[in-house]
């Protein structure tokens, strides 16, 4: 079981990290805001997904499913970004 | 070597459950008779789609307004388009004989989730039932095509928000009937039946399952958006209200492309069922077979771009998805020489199922051959949006996953119903249906090669000759797909008697009386060997 306080700590994570997500939409960064906004939208569901549901605890085979669905979804980002980018 | 599965019991057609008639049906969890739903409704749909198709067929035998208007034609073509991908082919064989035959072919009683399952047999009625609302409410039937390309389907004034909605439902459906497949296939398989000792038609279910598990919330997603953008005019698509329309395509198809492979995955399990069967033959190349599924769905991923050569997407990527697609066609070819390899030395009994299987390969190498044309960047300039498109891809879906469809039936129908089809009527249809497909889509090759458009209700002159060739082959196909579904019909009452083995197949479902007892194993079978072991299999009589 992980501790409440645990629990908290996360949470206040989260909310820091959406502060940076404005922030960071607000900086007009050109064509790395995406990037940026991505980011930090990846480090925050990686605490969720590790702290709120668990995954940290879990079987390997449940990992590495979650492995294989963001490499998919990375794979797909980046090919997008072959057209967004050399348009 | 017999494998111990108890005595049989009572089975599950003539099983009393606590419901009596339709609802012994509807709101059954037997994973069985929810494949029999799933195999009626999809079937139902296929006869509504085919009569479409027909109809649009006769409006093509003569240049100008024959019988529709164009309008109505536009229409047509979308019905037709969206019921045949999301009402028939996608749930198709997964959805019937997955749900039938999974857990039959590894060992188990039922797929892990039953209710979930029934569930989604009732989101995908749901769904069907909005599809068909959306005809007669708000504008009209949709008529943007079965892709809903941006910005058209945000203007027009027909009703595309609830048609939206409908295949939106159809999705959840979809992606319920996957995460019960890969749960089912990792966790309830029997004692000794090892990834490797999988028939591969559960391998091609696995890889069809994941992929629609992960592709399908993204057309969920995108087609939320286009809802959202038709009722509070969000601005994504519509680049007058600065969003971009190429957004809506690539999002589209990332789901979309991925999408034909949930179609055809499967259908080329069921190939690898069917031809060690009737060859008597270990298949060839298990592994590399089963590899190969996996590669398909995951190389699926990255080729969505090769339909959108001609969007105004940036070269760069147009030559990356071109380059990407004939990579696809690596894995398909390993399939394609399998199989063969299998036939060959085989003792061949040219049984129905093993002929569909064959005239499956045919028709699925022209598709696949048509494929390459489609998905190199230069040659699909020039056939981009005419009628070789469409001849392509119904050599694909039908006369590939379509004839499988039909193969898949003929191969489990004595399981099933317990009832033989008779062999003479399906040598009847099958020479009918494969005459009359391929006069019916070859002419498109040719026609959309000099250049005639998809998806007009009219054509230049000079393009009658084939059209009218094109239009009598759907009336000698019609006629094929009669014969056969009429002798099914037949044949689900007055049928011989079927053994629990008619075909001397060695994977489990023919080791359990046919049609099979409610739990389909009074004990959960010990397995000991690989799915394909001819050699210890006792000769049928
Ligand atoms: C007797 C059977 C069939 C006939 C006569 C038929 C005929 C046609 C025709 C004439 C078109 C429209 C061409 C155009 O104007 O662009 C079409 C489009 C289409 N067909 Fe079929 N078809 C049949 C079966 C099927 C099957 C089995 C499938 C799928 C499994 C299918 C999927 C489609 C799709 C996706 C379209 C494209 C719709 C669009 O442009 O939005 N068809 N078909």
């Amino acid at each position: 079981m992980t501790a409440l306080g645990t629990y908290v700590k996360v949470w206040l994570a989260l909310i820091a990290l959406t502060g940076l997500t404005v922030t960071a939409a607000g900086l007009h960064l050109g064509s790395l805001s995406v990037l940026a906004a991505i980011l930090i939208a990846s480090v925050k569901s990686s605490l969720v997904l590790s702290f709120f549901m668990n995954l940290r605890s879990e079987e390997r085979v449940f990992k590495v499913m979650l492995g294989v669905a963001m490499a998919t979804m990375a794979v797909i980002m980046l090919l997008t970004f072959v057209d967004v980018w050399y348009r | 070597m017999a494998i111990d599965i108890g005595a049989a019991e009572v089975s599950y057609l003539e099983h009393r459950g606590v419901h009596r008639g339709i609802a012994s049906w509807v709101l059954s969890t037997d994973h069985k008779r929810i494949g029999i739903l799933y195999l009626t409704s999809l079937l139902s749909f296929f006869a509504v789609g085919v009569l479409i198709g027909i109809l649009m067929r006769l409006e093509l035998i003569a240049p100008g307004e024959t019988l529709v208007s164009a309008r109505v034609y536009n229409s047509m073509f979308t019905l037709h388009g969206m019921i045949m991908i999301f009402l028939f082919i996608i749930p198709g064989i997964p959805a019937a004989f997955g749900n039938f035959f999974l857990p039959i072919l590894i060992g188990a009683k039922d797929v892990a989730f039953p209710r979930l399952n029934l569930l989604s047999w009732w989101v995908y009625v749901a769904g069907a039932t909005l599809a068909v609302l959306s005809l007669f409410s708000g504008g009209g039937a949709p008529d943007t095509g079965w892709t809903f390309y941006a910005p058209y389907s945000l203007r027009t004034g027909t009703n595309v928000t609830l048609a939206v909605f409908a295949a939106f439902v159809l999705g959840f459906s979809s992606i319920l009937t996957g995460i019960n497949f890969v749960t089912t296939i990792h966790r309830l398989r029997a004692p000794g039946m090892s990834w490797f000792r999988l028939p591969l038609f559960v391998w091609s279910l696995y890889a069809t399952a994941w992929v629609q598990v992960l592709a399908t919330p993204i057309l969920a997603l995108t087609l939320m958006l286009v809802m959202l953008e038709r009722i509070v005019g969000l601005g994504l698509f519509d680049a007058a209200r600065g969003g971009d329309p190429l957004l809506y395509q690539h999002l589209f198809w990332i789901y979309s492309h991925p999408a034909v492979y949930i179609m055809i995955l499967p259908a080329m399990g069921v190939v690898s069922e069917i031809i060690p069967t009737f060859s008597r033959q270990k298949i060839f190349g298990y592994k590399a077979i089963a590899f190969s599924s996996l590669a398909i769905a995951f190389v699926g991923y990255l080729v969505w771009g090769h339909h959108m050569y001609t969007s105004g997407m940036s070269d760069t990527a147009r030559w990356v998805f071109s380059l990407l697609t004939f990579l696809v066609a690596v894995p398909s070819g390993i399939k394609v020489f399998n199989w063969v390899a299998t036939l060959y030395k085989g003792a061949i009994d040219l049984a129905p199922p093993l002929l569909y299987t064959l005239s499956f390969i045919f028709l699925f190498m022209i598709g696949g051959f048509t494929g390459l044309i489609s998905g190199a960047l230069a040659t699909n300039l020039h056939i981009h949006d005419t009628a070789f498109v469409v001849g392509h891809f119904h050599y694909v879906m039908f006369g590939g996953t379509g004839f499988m469809l039909f193969a898949a039936l003929l191969y489990w129908f004595p399981k099933m119903f317990g009832r033989m089809v008779p062999a003479r009527p399906m040598w009847l249809a099958w020479l009918l249906m494969f005459i009359g497909f391929n006069a019916l889509y070859f002419p498109m090759l040719i026609l959309g090669w000099m250049g005639m458009p998809r998806r007009y209700y009219d054509y230049l002159p000079r393009f009658q000759p084939l059209n009218v060739v094109s239009t009598a082959g759907s009336w000698v196909l019609a006629l094929g797909l009669a014969v056969f579904f009429v002798t099914l019909w037949r044949a689900r009452r007055h049928g011989e008697i079927a053994p629990a083995n008619p075909w001397g197949g060695s994977t489990l479902e023919w080791q359990i009386a046919s049609p099979p007892p409610v739990e389909n194993f009074e004990r959960i079978p010990v397995i000991e060997r690989g799915p394909y072991e001819y050699g210890e299999i006792p000769p049928v009589e």
